[in-house]
């Protein structure tokens, strides 16, 4: 394997990475104010994520970072490209991240209300756009001889993209429920557990749909790489998150619901594989591994520092998890 | 709409905003780190309210900074789609690195320390702050090593069209970022002591005998002691070693339009940018080679002499920096600096010296505003500093006009210039506002471990 096909593969643990953690955390937060019957409830419900979001959104910016050392041209094109709604992504995560810090440092009702509403808002826009983003990518978007993107703003607003971006909302809401049935007690797990169910119709149905669309309107199913093995797996896996979750095995559910996000991630890059960006107007201009990134130095300096830290990045991440496991409750945020 | 000036005002709005918020979250984190050590090895619990109270608005600033961080990140690839592709793989490698070894440790360990207060053993948790210590510097060490190869490119080859690295230590071990960085970390500690001395002065002027705020005072005025001439003498060492290295820049700092020998150093000066001529000027003479040589002899070049050199050396364009702005810049961060050695000298003498301490209650009432001296002088050196290395973005290397986004139109700009504006406005109002709420707050109510 060269160093282009390691970094290809690298950025895509990245994003499976960020894809499964903050995915829940969107998730919760898209929940957050049907969820929340009052002020302690919403608290409770933040605080789930509390500890870990912050870290989770590192992934995202990890997957940025190393895009631009690894693959300049990808970076450069898709984010030159995509302008327009990575500003509204910005401010969607602006809102989100300054929210939860400021949400409940005043007691006013209406204060409290407006970032809980800011919080859902920079839960929901960013995974609607993140699945747009990634639906253009699959599907391929102009690109010129030089590299440039040839579209506008309406372009990446097609039915597929959007399609896709409406299912990875539908599957991080979910992911999310199965995560606060790991963290909540009481009322609000009760709550959850009444809407799981209806929540995994909408995705099954969702990930139904996108799956029929993705094989009529992408590589899906004439790569070499057979990513369609591996998008059917992530539909398996969807199947048995609700017999799971039916069974009150809730821990292995939510693995399941992971395992959906991971797969859909991999089927995307297994379609894209060498490419990183698709262009529409001729294949010859599709942006690969070889013609945007970096040399070989670099990639190999990067590599080193990679494959020293993101295994301890996952290490340090885990025992996050393992410290704050215990469920959070009314009692427990009064502390 | 030109895509190029708005996207200059974009970066510049941006980063400047940006960084109002990360030299206190550097210098603070520090500061908060020793108060929990001073708990952990003492068992006051004086100390552990401290670390929860400087805590609580470290945290408020921090998340300020992470948010704007992030679009910092992004804005490379949306408006300089171009330098993009010129130092990806030198900048963007750099970058890839920070985020991989610096910014993952810092926000995860943050997290734990904030919620773990009741679940980690006092040691464990102090560990933890350390290492958002750690996290942070390195994270500041290398966007400061990617911002040197724009002041100084170094170990690099013009191939393919773009800078391609050729050693990753020798790019690490840039000169340009030990006098930068030394500036950056000392100048993060300076912010952060006069936030605590101003917050500190407040609750004093009420109560001169508050233990929490004499101990939190205390801590602010030895950091402030240490820390600003610290400041001062690096960003002098970081001046001289730009005499050498971007002699236009220094030139435009000190509006030197002809090259003298020695060189006089303008007290102040009303700049005529346009005639590049000063209309009315008070100057030291021999004073800048002083500065700069420790002896009064020696030459320093000026704007004109630098730019013909340039246009011999370049080809031709205009290679002079906005002079009134780089040179306003530039006295205002050493002024602000000035102010603040002596704030921190009197801070140590007042309470020492019967005669003064009368002025003791002025004293406290000043320090209190004077916590907008290091952001005052945070901002403008880094002003000085970009607006200084005009026109290029890397220097000599690459211009600025050649990095921006050739795609970008100037209406999308325009629309994420005005947006950034009123949404970076609107945080500012809400972050003061938090900030001096809970700057206020009784330490007692400090409340940690949840949301």
């Amino acid at each position: 394997m060269d160093l282009n096909t390691l970094w290809f593969w690298l950025i895509g643990v990245l994003f499976i990475g960020f894809f499964i953690l903050e995915g829940f955390d969107y998730g919760v937060g898209i929940l957050l104010p049907f969820l929340g019957k009052d002020d302690d409830e919403r608290r409770v419900l933040i605080n789930t994520i509390g500890p870990f979001w912050d870290g989770n959104e590192v992934w995202v910016i990890a997957a940025g970072g190393t895009m631009f050392g690894a693959f300049p041209h990808w970076y450069a094109t898709m984010f030159s490209g995509f302008y327009l709604a990575l500003v509204v992504l910005l401010l969607a995560l602006i809102a989100r991240g300054v929210a939860f810090e400021f949400r409940s440092k005043d007691a006013r009702p209406a204060w409290r209300n407006f970032w809980d509403w800011m919080i859902f808002v920079g839960s929901f826009v960013p995974a609607l756009l993140w699945g747009v983003a990634f639906g253009n990518l699959m599907r391929g978007v102009p690109i010129n001889a030089q590299m440039e993107y040839a579209g506008d703003f309406f372009t990446l607003l097609n039915p597929y993209a959007l399609l896709v971006g409406v299912f990875a909302v539908a599957v991080m809401t979910l992911h999310g429920a199965l995560f606060l049935l790991l963290r909540t007690e009481g009322d609000i797990a009760t709550r959850v557990r009444g809407i799981v169910n209806k929540l995994w119709l909408v995705a099954f149905a969702l990930y139904l749909v996108t799956l029929i669309a993705s094989a009529l309107a992408t590589d899906l199913l004439t790569r070499p790489t057979m990513p369609i093995v591996v998008a059917l797996l992530g539909g398996v896996a969807l199947f048995v998150a609700r017999r799971l979750h039916r069974q009150q095995r809730d821990g292995w559910a939510f693995g399941m619901t992971a395992a959906t996000i991971a797969a859909t991630l991999l089927t995307f890059a297994l379609t894209l594989y060498p490419r990183v960006m698709i262009s529409t107007l001729k294949p010859e201009w599709s942006l690969t591994i070889y013609t945007a990134s970096s040399t070989p130095y670099t990639l190999s300096v990067m590599s080193v520092v990679a494959l020293i830290f993101i295994p301890l990045v996952i290490a340090y991440q885990v025992w996050t998890y393992y410290i704050f496991r215990q469920r959070v409750s009314k009692k427990t945020i009064e502390a | 709409m030109d895509p190029l000036v708005l996207s200059r005002l974009q970066f510049a709005v941006t980063t400047v905003y940006h960084f109002f918020f990360v030299p206190l979250t550097l210098g603070l984190v520090i500061l908060v780190a020793v108060m929990e050590t001073l708990y952990v090895r003492s068992g006051n619990a004086q100390y552990k309210r401290m670390t929860q109270f400087w805590g609580k608005l470290f945290l408020i600033n921090f998340a300020m900074g992470i948010v704007t961080g992030l679009v910092q990140e992004f804005q490379f690839g949306m408006n300089w789609s171009n330098f993009a592709r010129f130092v990806g793989d030198i900048f963007g490698a750099v970058l890839a690195i920070e985020t991989l070894l610096a910014f993952f440790l810092e926000s995860t360990f943050l997290g734990i320390w904030f919620f773990g207060w009741e679940k980690l053993s006092k040691r464990v948790h102090l560990a933890t702050i350390w290492l958002v210590v750690i996290g942070s510097q390195f994270s500041a060490f290398l966007i400061l090593v990617a911002n040197s190869f724009m002041q100084q490119p170094t170990a690099f080859v013009i191939r393919n069209g773009r800078a391609e690295m050729t050693d990753f230590l020798t790019l690490v071990m840039n000169e340009h970022v030990i006098y930068q960085y030394s500036h950056v970390f000392f100048s993060g500690l300076t912010t952060a002591a006069f936030f605590m001395l101003g917050i500190s002065a407040y609750h004093l002027r009420k109560n001169w005998n508050d233990d929490f705020f004499r101990r939190s005072f205390q801590i602010g005025l030895y950091c402030a002691l240490i820390a600003s001439p610290m400041s001062v003498a690096t960003g002098h060492a970081q001046g001289v070693h730009k005499l050498f290295t971007q002699p236009m820049k220094m030139a435009a700092a000190e509006a030197l339009w002809e090259t003298e020998s020695p060189a006089s150093f303008s007290l102040v000066s009303i700049i005529d940018e346009k005639n590049q001529r000063d209309v009315f000027s008070i100057r030291l003479p021999g004073m800048l080679s002083w500065l700069y040589f420790f002896k009064a002899e020696g030459e320093v070049p000026g704007i004109k002499e630098l730019q013909q050199q340039y246009v011999k050396q370049y080809g031709a364009g205009n290679y002079v920096p906005p002079v009134n702005l780089t040179y306003w810049s530039f006295r205002l961060m050493v002024g602000a600096g000035f102010a603040m050695v002596g704030l921190a000298i009197l801070g140590w003498l007042l309470p020492r010296t019967k005669k003064l301490a009368r002025f003791l209650p002025l004293f406290l009432l000043i320090l209190t505003p004077a916590i907008f001296l290091p952001y005052l002088a945070n901002s403008t050196g880094w002003l000085v500093t970009e607006m200084g290395r005009q026109p290029w973005i890397v220097y000599g290397v690459l211009k600025t006009e050649s990095g921006v986004s050739p795609i970008v139109t100037g209406e999308a700009v325009l629309i994420s210039l005005v947006l950034f504006t009123l949404v970076y406005g609107a945080l500012m109002v809400v972050d003061i506002y938090l900030l001096a709420k809970y700057a206020r707050h009784a330490p007692e109510e400090t409340k940690v471990g949840a949301y």
